[in-house]
């Protein structure tokens, strides 16, 4: 798939989750934005998926660890046709299958996930079940960075790397900001590329918002063998709506009515530029 | 080893409940080929080496994580295998507890724990390493089946019976040889079905894991004072075999409970909780009396707890 394509993709995933948390009245935007457009290159690109056939035995597997960008999921498997886009509306209300965190039962959901260092354990287990079964299928796992505090993320790959798990990609949505503020403030997981090359990981950084450095930094992924990947994504926490980026306030808030509509203009703006671009 | 040490011992052959599991798992393996054993470097204590030295490839030791452990087989149980997770029950179901919880019991995959070392009778390691709360912790995870078999006869069962299950289980094994008291012909074991080991009409004594055993003293003891105990082995406290504890409670209208667990929250709680609602009966819960437990051989721990044959044979004289 073209650049232009992706980022066009990317967009509509963005209003997707504005929309979601926006009709939620709660839920993550901040870091469902810096991870979207990685998020569009994993199921428009990068995975051997079928939105028509969710569980076919031999797909790649992905495990949102960092469960409270759900917002950022769903809108991606919405967009990618595994579920309506209107349903994204019904996020976090009572009696959707949308869960204000990834459950197993929807549709392209490979593990339930949100207790923060969970889900890199799954996807460990995923892979070296794969492995056991020789079987071909990859397994995907993305981490926030303040994740990273977790003790449980460093025995998962402390393993993964122990067990040369090859088939296993290791993500991590290095916005910079948690909850509580600057992760270099509140207990700094810095240098996040050292630390998984002292687990035995190949380290990988990149600009999560450049679709040709992620195209690279998969491939290299792909062809890394005898040990695990770790991709460190550089990316703006908010990115694509100008009054949450880099703007820790919106981590863990919902946009109101005015606020859901000037944000929807800012993605409006890009998506018009997108289509500018494509007919230059 | 231990069925040696037993004829050595004379009349009554003992088993630790580890050591029917570690048996029970390399017994089962040909017939359970997406059977795998995980371990958390605990494998000679938790007996999973029997099955590591059978089926090398089919152990996958975690080292000293347990958190991990957990996750690990819930990933191994999307991709087809049935994991047996060991670990002591401290850690398995204590440290682990959330693991358990949210990626295992909340997605109800196919994970197994088989957890060692339960209750006071660890001995002397004393008591960060005695377990008195993990019943209580696991029965409140929805979907959970939870067993705490009595002997070797129903360890290798319980262990048959959470395979040819779909669904999270969790089984707690001891560390201390118990006598095997389920050696009959006709035994059979099904989940959530508990069983009249001795018929009475005076006090039901509801016993789980190695107090059965002592219940049944507890009961002949009784039956010298002209006391007349009916007593029940409960393996599967959840889901509970309601049917059975009202039937005899209706009988004999005093109920006493004995486990070596914490009386808040485990097989007492369970048998009140079913009580109160279907048929209110006098309940005396027998176990740790909200005490943590301390250094000793298991034997000297088990009477100075009160949960061997005397023990539970005053508690029920003072109860009538």
């Amino acid at each position: 798939m073209n650049n232009l394509e992706l980022q066009k993709h990317a967009n509509e995933v963005r209003k997707g989750i504005v929309t979601a948390v926006h009709g939620a009245k709660a839920g993550h935007p901040g870091g469902s934005l810096s991870a979207a457009d990685a998020f569009t290159f994993l199921y428009f690109e990068e995975m051997n998926i079928d939105p028509k056939d969710p569980d076919k035995k031999d797909r790649d597997r992905f495990v949102l660890s960092k469960g409270h960008t759900a917002p950022g999921l769903y809108s991606t498997l919405a967009n990618r046709g595994y579920f309506p886009v209107e349903d994204l509306k019904t996020l976090r209300h009572l009696g959707s299958y949308l869960q204000g965190h990834p459950c197993i039962h929807i549709p392209g959901v490979d593990m339930s996930s949100g207790s923060l260092g969970q889900g890199i354990s799954a996807a460990v287990g995923m892979a070296l079940g794969a492995k056991m079964n020789q079987e071909n299928f990859r397994v995907y796992t993305l981490l926030g960075d303040g994740e990273l505090e977790e003790g449980q993320v460093w025995e998962a790959s402390m393993f993964a790397g122990h067990r040369k798990l090859d088939n296993l990609c290791v993500i991590v949505d290095n916005n910079n900001l948690q909850i509580d503020g600057p992760i270099d403030q509140v207990c700094s997981p810095y240098p996040i590329d050292k630390k998984f090359e002292a687990f035995n990981f190949h380290v990988i950084n990149v600009d999560a918002h450049d679709f040709d450095a992620l195209r690279a930094a998969f491939k290299e992924a792909r062809g890394t063998k005898g040990m695990p990947t770790c991709i460190v994504l550089h990316s703006l926490k908010g990115k694509g709506v100008s009054y949450m980026e880099n703007n820790i306030d919106w981590h863990g808030k919902a946009p109101n009515d005015e606020e859901y509509a000037a944000a929807m203009a800012d993605l409006e703006k890009i998506g018009a530029e997108l289509e500018k671009a494509g007919e230059a | 080893m231990a069925e040696k040490n037993a004829q050595n011992a004379g009349t009554v052959k003992k088993v630790a409940t580890r050591e029917s599991y570690g048996n029970a798992l390399k017994e089962l393996a040909e017939e359970f080929p997406d059977l795998v054993v995980l371990d958390a470097d605990l494998a000679a204590a938790t007996k999973t080496s029997i099955f590591r030295k059978a089926y090398p490839d089919r152990h996958i030791d975690c080292g000293i994580a347990e958190a991990n452990m957990m996750g690990i087989a819930a990933g191994l149980s999307l991709t087809g295998k049935i994991p047996f997770v060991s670990s002591f029950a401290m850690f398995a179901a204590g440290r682990a507890f959330e693991q358990v919880r949210n990626s295992i019991g909340y997605p109800h995959l196919n994970v197994k724990i088989g957890a060692t070392h339960a209750g006071i009778t660890v001995g002397e390691d004393g008591a960060t390493h005695q377990c008195n709360e993990d019943i209580a912790l696991m029965r409140t995870i929805p979907g959970m089946v939870v067993m705490c078999p009595a002997d070797d006869v129903e360890a290798k069962a319980a262990v048959r019976a959470a395979l040819e299950y779909q669904g999270p289980v969790y089984i707690r094994f001891g560390r201390a040889a118990v006598p095997v008291i389920n050696d009959k012909p006709d035994y059979k074991f099904e989940i959530g079905k508990g069983s009249v080991v001795r018929e009475g009409t005076d006090v039901t004594i509801v016993a789980t894991g190695i107090c059965v055993d002592s219940a049944l003293g507890a009961a002949e003891k009784l039956a010298a004072d002209g006391v007349n105990a009916e007593v029940i082995s409960i393996c599967t406290i959840k889901p509970l075999d309601e049917e059975i504890i009202i039937n005899s409670a209706k009988k004999t209208g005093k109920v006493v409970t004995v486990e070596e667990h914490s009386v808040i929250g485990g097989l007492g709680s369970a048998v009140c909780d079913c009580l109160s609602a279907n048929l209110p009966t006098k309940v005396k819960k027998l176990g740790m009396q909200d005490v943590f437990g301390e250094s000793g051989s298991a034997a000297a721990l088990v009477q100075k707890y009160g949960l061997d044959a005397e023990g539970v044979y005053k508690s029920v004289k003072e109860f009538l």
